[in-house]
């Protein structure tokens, strides 16, 4: 037993680190420390600059143009990235439909979606949620029916993060009425241009427009689109899901965003003294402290078990519900920590071009928004209550 | 980055893990636990014989291993809930000896720990200490070349049974000072040592430890005088490691136990772990048990660093043993069901050991507020 980093592993985060302070612009860094919302060209432009690093894709193979890293290499760089502010690297088209596609797609699928994905071209978002499918995405209902060489799609999406911004989405449609849920789905390909589909915004409790509704009238997908066999894109939807699942902790973010609560507590008077030095108030920081530091030890064993070859089963939802209830815990004592100031609010503030200055101390900025916002991870990515089911069955045998 | 045990770790963890199976089950335990002793003195001769009183000590005295194979015996023994004097003899009071005895102490009472010839307790607590190790009123005076000592040590685990008792003392100071305290070795059976032995509600034996005007000569004192707090505090942050070990072997067996239960017991035609409510709740326990497991490993790893990282590892290991403990007890209780009230089933003894394990060396609250003081 050794919590030390290998030698190798210890060099490779200097690098990063190294990378990091040459390479990601102070604007964005910037952003990100003031919580503001990033825009498009935002993570666009981060995802050039580690593409010419070749670092775009750390999980992926080498032959479809990843970085092969190990477990601990990749928990190194998010580490890395999130303690120097970078922007976050969305997961639908790196984490999710990538791996699909390299996994279970055709040659020249392979060959046409992968370079484009890595480089930014494509835009990806995630179609699998429905109006009537949330925690039962089996039983979505979005009909795509054979004709000639296409499928014509009907049917609705919702909750599609980014949608707005999307090039193409990947989806979940049905492509079989009878039998059991599971056996009539089917894993498409679909650009976002095609005609008859309308993306409308979906605007959250935090004013923010990270969502939407999309809705599919006689889309026509070629059925050279669809990834592996009809029907069976269920095995394609669960692969999506158990895969890349040693960073859903957000460990390293939520290291940041705690340190961050800690400043601002240091920084805030109360009856004379800090805030930090308040004997209720220091106690809820130190618990979730701990919590945070018993799920980065949970994290570590499993990426330890991953570096040996056995991939997380039930123990990753663990991971996602300690980490989403930690992320909230964080955000809530942060807002707590504002007092008063946690009260002017104006997402108009983060649009481009807004007049609006920032009322209250500086790092009362975007903390609101972000608790508000952050009220989402423990429903989204399958609910904790989800998650539970999940460890009941493949955990504990119940 | 390793997770793994070494192949000697691995057999003393099959060893360990054999005897607990074949030999402590829990109808033997109920009868050694309500022996006057409170144990049984040959298994603590079978211990001697497999080595696992020499745990953690220097190889010269005839010891090996140490913080993980520590945790190795310890998780053991609370899958057992074994009775033994472990805590208090190998891990306490050797652990006093080893970082701070003199060459003739250590040859005198290490080898005679390893072999089973020799119990010790650790009297740290008083009336009025509460968890504060600093907090101390016992007097130690200076007195024709020894001390004379004074005063009363409180819950002091293993001293029925313990051949020296170790207390801590003031030499100098006042009573919440750092500086100030020593440590000195009290035969059990010296003149003007007296004890009020019980049992504890987790079927162990402790005392209450009276010394009025106990006379030690010089050699009796361990480590430097006026300097034994550093001391205290490391081998109590062993402690509290071995601690967590422990809680771990207790959690596991009540997450085992209780998860079999639900999967047996049936009401309304199907077996209760079919109900969400009863699933999500033995989930919950489920995660603080790989929480407490997670923490307990790290608290490990870490006894050998600087003391502030030592004692943020120890602090926050044993808010989340604390807290995952209890609930994980209270909570295979109310899963049992009424069953789960008695006496007769193992479960609510499991609980009971829990409890103390959250007090011991300091609760949550206690642990939480050392935690915020490091990390502000």
């Amino acid at each position: 037993m050794d919590l030390a980093f290998s030698p190798a592993e210890q060099a490779f985060r200097e690098e990063v680190r190294a990378f990091l302070d040459a390479e990601l612009p102070d604007d964005l860094r910037d952003k990100v420390r003031h919580r503001r919302e990033l825009q498009r060209e935002d993570y666009l432009r981060w995802q050039r600059i580690l593409h010419a690093r070749g670092w775009i894709a750390g999980s992926w193979p080498k032959e479809h143009g990843g970085c092969e890293w190990t477990p601990a290499q990749r928990h190194i760089f998010d580490e890395e990235s999130h303690a120097a502010d970078a922007p976050p690297l969305l997961p639908f088209g790196l984490q999710m439909v990538g791996p699909v596609i390299y996994t279970f797609g055709r040659p020249d699928q392979k060959e046409y979606f992968l370079p484009r994905l890595l480089s930014g071209e494509h835009w990806w978002c995630q179609g699998y949620s429905e109006p009537g499918s949330g925690s039962d995405l089996a039983s979505l209902q979005t009909a795509a029916v054979r004709d000639g060489d296409d499928y014509v799609i009907n049917g609705q999406k919702i909750w599609t993060s980014l949608a707005h911004h999307a090039d193409w989405i990947f989806c979940l449609v049905r492509t079989r009425k009878e039998g059991k849920h599971q056996e009539g789905i089917s894993f498409l390909l679909i650009d976002m241009k095609t005609p008859g589909i309308t993306v409308r915004p979906l605007v959250l409790m935090d004013q923010g427009h990270h969502v939407n509704e999309v809705f599919f009238e006689n889309v026509r997908v070629p059925v050279a689109n669809r990834i592996g066999e009809e029907n069976k894109g269920w095995t394609y939807a669960k692969f999506l899901l158990g895969n890349e699942r040693a960073g859903i902790a957000e460990v390293a973010w939520n290291k940041k965003l705690l340190q961050r609560l800690k400043e601002m507590a240091a920084d805030t008077p109360a009856s004379g003294d800090r805030l930090l030095d308040d004997a209720l108030f220091s106690r809820k920081v130190a618990e979730t402290e701990v919590k945070l530091t018993a799920l980065e030890y949970c994290n570590l064993r499993i990426l330890a078990a991953m570096q040996e070859g056995s991939p997380p089963g039930g123990e990753a939802s663990m991971l996602k519900l300690l980490g989403s209830e930690v992320t909230q815990a964080i955000t809530e004592l942060t807002v707590e920590a504002l007092g008063y100031y946690a009260a002017p609010y104006e997402m108009a503030d983060h649009a481009p071009g807004s007049n609006w200055s920032p009322v209250g101390p500086e790092a009362a900025e975007g903390v609101m928004g972000q608790h508000l916002f952050m009220r989402a991870i423990t429903i989204a990515g399958g609910s904790s209550e989800v998650q539970k089911n999940i460890i009941a069955k493949m955990v504990l045998g119940l | 980055m390793d997770f793994n045990l070494s192949e000697e770790q691995q057999l003393l963890k099959d060893s360990v893990d054999r005897f607990i199976l074949d030999d402590y089950d829990f109808e033997k335990r109920r009868k050694t636990s309500s022996t006057d002793d409170g144990f049984s003195r040959d298994n603590w001769k079978t211990f001697a014989e497999l080595g696992w009183l020499a745990v953690g000590l220097p190889e010269e005295y005839g010891g090996f291993g140490g913080p993980i194979e520590t945790m190795i015996v310890m998780e053991a023994i609370g899958r057992g809930l074994v009775t033994e004097p472990y805590l208090p003899t190998v891990v306490l009071g050797a652990g006093l000896v080893v970082e701070a005895g003199t060459e003739e102490q250590k040859t005198e009472i290490l080898g005679a720990v390893a072999e089973g010839n020799c119990m010790l307790a650790f009297g740290y607590a008083e009336p009025t200490s509460r968890f504060n190790l600093a907090d101390v009123t016992t007097k130690a005076e200076e007195q024709g070349g020894g001390y004379v000592l004074n005063g009363h040590k409180s819950v002091v685990y293993g001293a029925p049974s313990a051949d020296r008792i170790i207390v801590s003392a003031r030499t100098s100071g006042g009573v919440r000072d750092r500086d100030g305290i020593s440590l000195f070795i009290v035969d059990n059976n010296a003149k003007g040592v007296s004890r009020r032995d019980y049992p504890t509600a987790d079927g162990l034996r402790a005392s209450e430890v009276m010394l009025e005007n106990v006379e030690v000569g010089a050699d009796a004192m361990l480590g430097a005088e006026g300097a034994a707090l550093p001391v205290i505090e490391k081998v109590v942050d062993r402690g509290i490691a071995a601690l967590c070990s422990e809680a771990v072997g207790c959690m596991e067996m009540l997450k085992d136990e209780t998860n079999e239960y639900l999967k047996t017991r049936k009401q309304f035609g199907v077996p209760i772990g079919k109900f969400q409510v009863l699933q999500h709740r033995m989930v919950d326990c489920f995660i603080e048990l790989e929480q407490s497991r997670s923490m307990t490993y790290m608290v490990t790893l870490k006894l050998d660093e600087d003391e502030k990282e030592r004692r943020k590892a120890a602090s926050s290991a044993k808010a989340q043993i604390g807290k995952g403990g209890v609930f994980i007890g209270a909570q295979s209780v109310q899963m049992h069901g009424g069953m789960g009230m008695t006496d007769e089933l193992k479960i609510s003894h499991y609980y009971k050991r829990l409890m103390q394990i959250d007090t011991m060396f300091g609760n949550r609250d206690w642990h939480l507020k050392q935690f915020a003081a490091l990390t502000q």
